[in-house]
């Protein structure tokens, strides 16, 4: 039990650790691949670290919410980001929430954040707001498609339990899982905000969406809404590695060397998914923000017809 | 002994409603009829949920009222029993509001005796155990609740809102009384438990379904039978639009339970494929209507027709799991319904108390002519919030238990055998996820550009906070959503006779499992434990706080906010309710409600602003009840020459009538 408590605490800390760096690591290679020097790996601490240093300026319109949401969004992603078996599964907590639930508590984020694009009363936050609910109407329910997919073939919602049956021999090439992987990318760049859905990027853009929402915070509270962000992101990363390559995974009542072993692979994973989508940031442009729709609904879609196979026929 | 309390109590409530007419006018009628309410509504309450909890064998009992050779009957068994904790929760929260509330009213004599006729009638459309005295008390509660809607009746809007509802509730009444005569049959067979004795044959069952979905749905709002509802809602005063939208659309709820999954006996699957397409389109429909708004109430309203939705899905598949013998999926599904059913009740009476509340203080119901109250009602603008994170479905509150348990019988439906079903589940839970999502956006929109921001008026900038009656009933009900929301296996298992007398079966008992967690199948397959999800989030949140103003920096200073560097101090310049859905407008909008943006730009010289129109329609009521309004004013126009035929002409008609009848007579027989 104890034993357990620990893998779940350095778990916790280890998404939470290594969360920045792996938003540092895609900004380096995203440089590299332009031919520019970027700034190093573990910029994103600094930045961290710097921004908790710093007072906080804060509108006179805001109010005690706007004060609030940045530990309300950290705690909704971090729970969310505890859950998912990075190096092991079988994870102590794993019953407490699904990833249904994971899901809604990522959609709990988004709804304060996008709250909060709305309290000070500006017209950046406002824009933000209105275009980061039209994204999540459409990328949460390609998600659940998803996740409809995965527990059909896996007979579970349980992350764990999914991820042990993705690494047993018994799932196979299935149609679904090609079409519910491809949905789970695109949801994943939307969730994120990454090109060609939003750029992460820049400011001071009529295109910008999770910067416009965030655009009133500062101090500490940038510095939970940042942490927040990337938290998100290693989440994501971390879903599809467990689900889609769940080799190197130590399981429940394994010994220290398996341990060691599935951080190494975790890593390493981490590694390939970000270089894999650096490639693909620079790769392509960013889209109209009413191209939007089309890539999401293109998503719902693979998602539907994945469930329906799944519906349909178990071999699929 | 429950069954004598409860009664005694909706006589109470009748009493008072002649009570009140007498003393309409004294001052202290007000606070008088709503304390006496709210007192008989927690005794009600009392007995309902010791009757459900107990799990206590029905019970019955005849009164010598109503038809002479029928008299009344009246039952409380498991289903009431749920259905009657609804109502009195409603009723005793939505009293203790308007003690507070309804000392603003500015006619309480068109309120006060028509608000004790109202629960009562709610009251025994629950308790019936007949087909007269069920219609009798149905029409009751309709006919009460009508006459709360034209309260004030001098405004243009409510007179049409109740002209709308007095139709539709004649056209579901209506439905509901061939209903009722077709499970009677020929003899007459008008008691509940004569009905199901009858077995009817499965083209007569079919019919009673459409009826059912026809006459219930149409009260409880189901699309597109709907029309009404967002027109009355919001027209009655606050606490009762609390009633109507959080309350009577579940005693229609009850309705349909009651006739198809009580009365009617053996379902048939292709039913429940009529059901779920009716219901994921009412619950997309739902939300995006409520997007469109930008009246806070009418949004609340429409709003609850999406969630009339979730639950119509929910008693599909438990109509699908039941036909198909699948008795645990069925009570899942069907718990799932019933959970939303309760959770709906809590959320959307504390929303609407909240909209209430917000048009106390200001005297705006439009969304666009508010802003910032946070700052000037931060009580309410908390439970508000609880209540719209509830709303939609957002951990570790109410209304994310039941859409979860909702998501996991969706998700063992593929044992369903037939092949129509399995096409459609599907689909079905593709419309659900999505109004969850728009839902979302909706409440968003609603809270931030109510609540947050900055005062768009001077009505909303000078604000304050509302009474502490009004704020206690608010609390109360959000405190629930909480509770329900931590620990939902409490509440699903007192639901337990519920689905175990309707499909069959129940789910496990719920409390066994560690930190009180929902399990529905088994751990490995799925689980929920919102206890746990509310205290780590609660235990992150605090350690982070206490981590960064202890450890880096707790400074604070307030400037003006940056926008970029655009110091634009209008409030005009921010986000509108109609902006806020624009990007939502024209993704789905140009679809459903052929939206149409269009700029209106003045030649120069000429000093008139620019305009952007909007133009969005309701291809509903365009499509479907617009020509049949016409059809009937033509009829009636054609018609009407027949008041003024000479008395030679008349006895005419009258002979050739009379003729064709018997005429139609002889060839029958």
């Amino acid at each position: 039990m104890i034993a357990d408590l620990a893998v779940q605490g350095a778990q916790m800390l280890l998404v939470l650790l290594l969360a920045p760096l792996l938003t540092g690591f895609v900004r380096k290679v995203k440089a590299r691949l332009l031919r520019r020097q970027g700034p190093p790996l573990i910029q994103p601490y600094r930045d961290l670290a710097r921004l908790m240093r710093k007072e906080v300026v804060l509108a006179e319109s805001a109010s005690w919410l706007f004060r609030v949401i940045p530990y309300l969004i950290f705690a909704a992603t971090w729970v969310a980001a505890s859950l998912v078996p990075t190096f092991r599964t079988g994870l102590v907590f794993s019953w407490s929430a699904d990833l249904i639930a994971l899901i809604a508590l990522l959609g709990s984020a988004r709804f304060f954040l996008a709250l909060a694009g709305l309290d000070v009363g500006t017209s950046f936050g406002g824009i933000g707001s209105s275009r980061e609910v039209m994204i999540a109407s459409l990328a949460e329910p390609a998600m659940i498609m998803i996740v409809f997919t995965l527990a059909l073939i896996a007979g579970s919602t349980q992350l764990s339990t999914m991820a042990e049956f993705m690494a047993s021999p018994a799932v196979g090439l299935r149609v679904s899982l090609a079409l519910a992987l491809i949905a789970l990318i695109m949801v994943a760049i939307a969730e994120n905000g990454r090109i060609p859905v939003d750029n992460p990027a820049t400011h001071l853009e009529l295109t910008m969406v999770h910067e416009a929402m965030v655009l009133e915070y500062s101090g500490r509270h940038l510095a939970l809404i940042e942490l927040s962000a990337a938290l998100k992101l290693i989440l994501y990363v971390s879903i599809i590695a467990c689900l889609f390559a769940p080799w190197g995974l130590a399981a429940a009542g394994d010994g220290l060397p398996a341990l060691a072993i599935g951080i190494a692979t975790y890593i390493g994973k981490l590694a390939v998914g970000g270089f894999l989508l650096a490639l693909f940031e620079t790769s392509i442009a960013k889209m109209r923000v009413f191209r939007v729709p089309e890539f999401l609904g293109a998503a719902l879609m693979l998602g539907l017809l994945a469930t329906l196979l799944r519906f349909v026929s178990g071999s699929f | 002994m429950t069954l004598t309390i409860v009664l005694a109590c909706a006589a109470a409530l009748l009493a008072l409603a002649p009570v009140a007419v007498m003393i309409g006018r004294l001052p202290a009628a007000t606070p008088f009829v709503y304390g006496v309410s709210a007192v008989v509504a927690a005794i009600s309450l009392a007995a309902a949920s010791a009757h459900l909890l107990s799990a206590a064998a029905p019970l019955g009992v005849t009164l010598p009222v109503g038809l002479p050779w029928l008299g009344a009957h009246l039952r409380l068994d498991a289903l009431s029993a749920f259905f009657l904790v609804v109502v009195d929760l409603g009723a005793f929260a939505a009293s203790v509001f308007a003690l507070g509330y309804g000392a603003h009213e500015t006619a309480p004599g068109r309120v006060l005796p028509f608000y004790p006729a109202f629960l009562a009638g709610m009251t025994l459309v629950v308790l019936a155990d007949d087909a007269f005295t069920f219609l009798l008390s149905w029409e009751f509660m309709s006919l009460s609740s009508w006459a709360l809607v034209m309260s004030h009746h001098r405004v243009p809007d409510n007179v049409r809102a109740g002209y709308i509802y007095l139709l539709m509730a004649s056209f579901g009444t209506l439905a509901l009384l061939l209903g009722f005569g077709l499970l009677a049959g020929s003899g007459g067979l008008y008691t509940f438990e004569q009905m199901r004795a009858a077995h009817p044959s499965a083209m007569l069952g079919a019919l009673v379904l459409i009826l059912a979905l026809i006459g219930a749905g149409s009260k409880a709002g189901i699309v597109p039978l709907h029309v009404w509802l967002p027109l009355a809602h919001p027209a009655a005063p606050s606490h009762v639009s609390a009633l109507m939208s959080g309350v009577m659309t579940k005693v229609a709820v009850y309705g349909f339970v009651r006739i198809v999954f009580d009365l009617v006996g053996h379902p048939v699957w292709w039913w429940s494929i009529l059901v779920l397409a009716l219901a994921g389109i009412t619950t997309v429909m739902g939300v995006l209507y409520a997007l469109m708004q930008h009246d806070l109430k009418r949004l609340l309203a429409y709003h609850t027709v999406e969630n009339i939705g979730i639950i119509f899905i929910g008693l599909g598949l438990a109509l699908a799991f039941a036909t198909h013998g699948l008795n645990f999926a069925a009570a899942l599904a069907f718990t799932a319904a019933l959970l939303h059913v309760f959770n709906h009740s809590l959320f959307k009476s504390l929303l609407f108390f909240g909209a209430g509340a917000v048009l106390t203080a200001t005297g705006e119901r439009d969304m666009e002519h508010l802003g910032g109250l946070i700052h000037r009602m931060p009580r309410t603008a908390f439970v508000f919030l609880i209540g719209c994170a509830a709303i939609s479905a957002l951990p570790p509150l109410n209304g994310f238990v039941s859409e979860w348990l909702t998501f996991q019988a969706v998700l063992l439906s593929p044992q369903l055998p037939s092949w129509g079903l399995k096409l459609m589940v599907p689909a079905v839970g593709a419309l659900l996820a999505l109004s969850a999502a728009l839902a979302a956006a909706c409440f968003v929109k609603a809270y931030g550009v109510t609540f947050l921001g900055r005062p768009r008026t001077t009505a909303a900038a000078v604000a304050t906070e509302t009474d502490p009656f009004s704020l206690a009933a608010m609390f109360l009900l959000a405190a629930l959503c909480l509770l329900v929301g931590i620990l939902p296996g409490l509440f699903i298992n007192a639901l337990a006779p519920v689905s175990a007398m309707l499909v069959g079966g129940h789910m496990p008992e719920q409390t066994g499992a560690q930190w009180l967690a929902l399990v529905p199948i088994a751990e490995s397959r799925s689980s929920y434990d919102g206890l746990l999800v509310f205290l780590f989030m609660v235990l992150s949140g605090t350690l982070a706080a206490v981590a960064i103003h202890r450890l880096a920096s707790d400074r604070l200073r307030r400037a003006p906010a940056w926008d970029c560097g655009y110091p634009d101090l209008s409030p005009a310049t921010q986000y509108t309710a109609t902006s806020f859905a624009q990007p939502i407008r024209r993704v789905f909008g140009s679809v459903v409600f052929a939206a149409r943006e269009h700029g209106e730009m003045p030649p120069p010289g000429d000093v008139r602003p620019a305009r952007l129109i909007v133009d969005i329609h309701d291809l509903i009521w365009d499509a479907l009840y617009a020509p049949l309004a016409s059809g009937i004013g033509a009829a009636a126009d054609r018609l009407n020459r027949l008041q003024f035929l000479t008395i030679r002409q008349f006895l005419t008609l009258v002979f050739c009538t009379l003729v064709i009848l018997l005429l139609v007579l002889a060839i029958w027989s």
